[in-house]
């Protein structure tokens, strides 16, 4: 019974699936999360992050699949696998009655956190995320961003070995967002905790180590950012048109190259946006209004690997959803 | 919950940043799972006093019970020998009681929408920990707000006895666990506050007014007495009158006639009986409760 737990990754994940009735919302997944490491799943609303990071924490139990997180089984080790991890939720879980001080202690009491060790805890991780000073205020009192620092602190104050955030930065300002990813980066030096991380921000995902990408359900691609983008060598392009059913064909035509409506504009990719443009202007006939050429990013890998940007996909999200729920209705 | 003054060492110089020192977590236990109730519990009462506004407004119907509707009612019947405003306490007494029990469980539908539960529930602990911690929270909350009416007892006529207000206390406080295990029963099922107002209002009212909480027990059409016996909470209050009416020097006619006690046919129900239904109801609630929790999430 000694297995040394540590020597293994900090999660791993073999074909792990759930269904809702008829709707599958994550179709067999593997990965695994090497320890220490800031790993992000990233995709667009709907695409199953949530339900995937819900898994891993044993709120829902997969349908079928095997996760280990600190070595240990979410669906038969519930209990241990709780102790092991802290879990920051999209919204916020504290008891707005209470002191910001009160609600980490009773996180304290709750997680059996020994008591000699809870002042010192508290104190260092109060500190670190700023809220020392308003320790004795009301949670209800506090902004959001604050509320979601508490959070953040609550959940390491167990020296949890994977710290789950779900969506940590949505609907804060820039400010909190960037600090949130300065503890992010302290805890990674300091405390060697894996945090696994669910973000639909294509530039926060930047800053984990490898990131996953997640659509329909499936994992379609996982590497580090920069290996992402370097296999997507090419620019992207968007251009204004009067009329784009023509700027479409025109291009197909003239230069051989496919292009779609993304976002309101036409968008294509070419392997030197910069000297391409002023071809374009000479050789269209069709006249463009507006141009922009970016170097790839993390929406370039998603539009890669689905073949329609992060924010198409969310857009699209309620008709595919009315598609599930027409399918499902079909079949029953 | 206070901050606690330390001596140890633990305290980093001014301005240098605390170290985090990791911490091992021990598995479920016995202890583990009697911290949670603690602290569970703990919150309830921290939440009930600084909620001082709660507290008045829970006051305000019992006293209107015994000052207004006691005294009112006695021109009609009076100088039969007892004040109406004493017949009229131990109901109204329960009827503090209950409210704050059924809605201090109700809290739990609060931190449902809120997102506070969902931090209970996924800690490492037995469900039956933090259900149990509510309901002696809930229970506690419900008792002091009882002790509250007590302390008016003698306005209503009601002897200032120990042996008598330590009975009815702890009658109370059986009450109490009676009703926040019900609450808590109901909240596991009811999504919002105002379902769960609604139907503990739907539930509570009626349960309170066939409980012989303002009128004997005896001499009632069958109908009201067949539903007067089935009523728990008959089980409940019935003792408290009792219990206040053994301390009245009254004539043993006028005490029949005000507090007859319970009766099955022809069996005269002991208190002992009435407490023991009360309680096995609690713990049959508490248990169905335990397990609604642990089937969510």
């Amino acid at each position: 019974m000694t297995r040394l737990r540590s020597a293994g990754p900090a999660i791993s994940v073999q074909a792990l699936t759930k269904r809702y009735g008829t709707i599958d919302a994550v179709r067999g997944i593997d990965f695994d999360v090497a320890p220490g490491e800031v790993f992000g799943l990233l995709g667009p609303n709907g695409a199953g992050k949530s339900t995937t990071i819900k898994m891993l924490c044993t709120l829902v139990a997969p349908t079928r699949g095997r996760a280990l997180v600190a070595g240990h089984d979410v669906s038969t080790e519930r209990d241990a696998v709780r102790r092991n991890i802290g879990l920051v939720f999209q919204d916020p879980t504290l008891d707005g009655y209470l002191t910001a001080e009160q609600n980490l202690r009773f996180h304290a009491e709750l997680y059996g956190v020994p008591r000699s060790a809870v002042a010192g805890r508290l104190r260092a991780l109060l500190e670190m995320v700023g809220l020392w000073e308003r320790r004795s205020s009301k949670v209800k009192t506090f902004s959001g961003g604050m509320k979601r620092r508490l959070e953040i602190a609550r959940g390491l104050l167990h020296s949890p070995r994977v710290l789950f955030l779900d969506e940590p930065t949505i609907g804060l300002d820039p400010q909190t967002r960037r600090s949130i990813w300065g503890y992010i980066g302290e805890l990674k030096a300091t405390e060697h905790i894996t945090i696994f991380m669910t973000t639909h921000y294509m530039d926060e995902a930047e800053y984990c180590d490898r990131i996953a990408i997640m659509d329909d359900g499936r994992l379609v691609a996982l590497d580090a950012p920069q290996v992402l983008k370097a296999r997507v060598a090419n620019d992207r392009v968007q251009i204004r048109t009067t009329d784009d059913a023509a700027a479409i064909e025109a291009l197909r035509r003239r230069f051989g190259i496919e292009a779609a409506v993304h976002e309101g504009s036409v968008t294509f990719s070419v392997a030197d946006g910069a000297q391409f443009v002023p071809r374009l202007f000479a050789e269209l006939e069709v006249p463009i209004e507006q141009v922009s050429v970016a170097r790839p990013s993390l929406d370039d890998v998603f539009m890669a690997y689905t073949g329609r940007t992060i924010r198409d996909a969310e857009s699209a999200a309620p008709d595919q959803w009315m598609r599930h729920v027409a399918a499902a209705r079909g079949r029953s | 919950m206070a901050v606690p003054s330390r001596a140890d060492g633990l305290e980093p110089e001014r301005g240098a940043p605390a170290t985090l020192v990791p911490v091992a977590v021990p598995p479920r236990s016995r202890a583990r799972d009697l911290r949670a109730i603690v602290v569970v519990w703990r919150r309830e009462l921290l939440r009930f006093a600084s909620d001082r506004m709660r507290i008045f407004t829970a006051l305000l119907q019992p006293i209107l019970y015994i000052f207004v509707l006691g005294t009112g009612l006695s021109a009609l019947t009076g100088s039969s020998g007892v004040n109406l405003r004493t017949f009229i306490y131990p109901g109204a007494l329960a009827m503090a009681v209950m409210f704050t029990a059924v809605f201090s469980a109700g809290s739990i539908v609060w931190d449902r929408e809120f997102g506070f539960l969902r931090e209970m529930l996924v800690a490492p602990v037995s469900r039956g920990a933090i259900v149990l911690g509510k309901c002696l929270g809930g229970a506690s909350v419900a008792v002091l707000q009882g002790l509250l009416v007590l302390v008016v007892a003698g306005l209503a006529g009601v002897p200032y006895s120990l042996p008598l207000l330590a009975t009815m206390l702890g009658e109370l406080a059986l009450l109490a666990f009676t009703l926040t295990a019900f609450g808590v029963m109901a909240a596991a099922r009811v999504e919002t506050i105002q379902g769960f107002m609604g139907l503990t209002q739907v539930l509570l009212m009626p349960l309170f007014f066939t409980a012989g909480a303002m009128f004997p027990l005896a001499n009632l059409p069958t109908w009201l007495m067949v539903v007067t016996r089935v009523n728990p909470l008959t089980y409940a209050i019935d003792p408290i009158r009792r219990a206040v009416f053994a301390r009245l020097a009254l004539p043993p006619a006028v005490r029949d006639r005000y507090a007859p006690g319970i009766t099955w046919g022809g069996y005269h129900v002991p208190t002992a009986v009435e407490l023991v239904i009360v309680g096995a109801m609690g713990l049959v609630m508490l248990g169905v409760g335990v397990l609604e929790f642990q089937k969510t999430e």
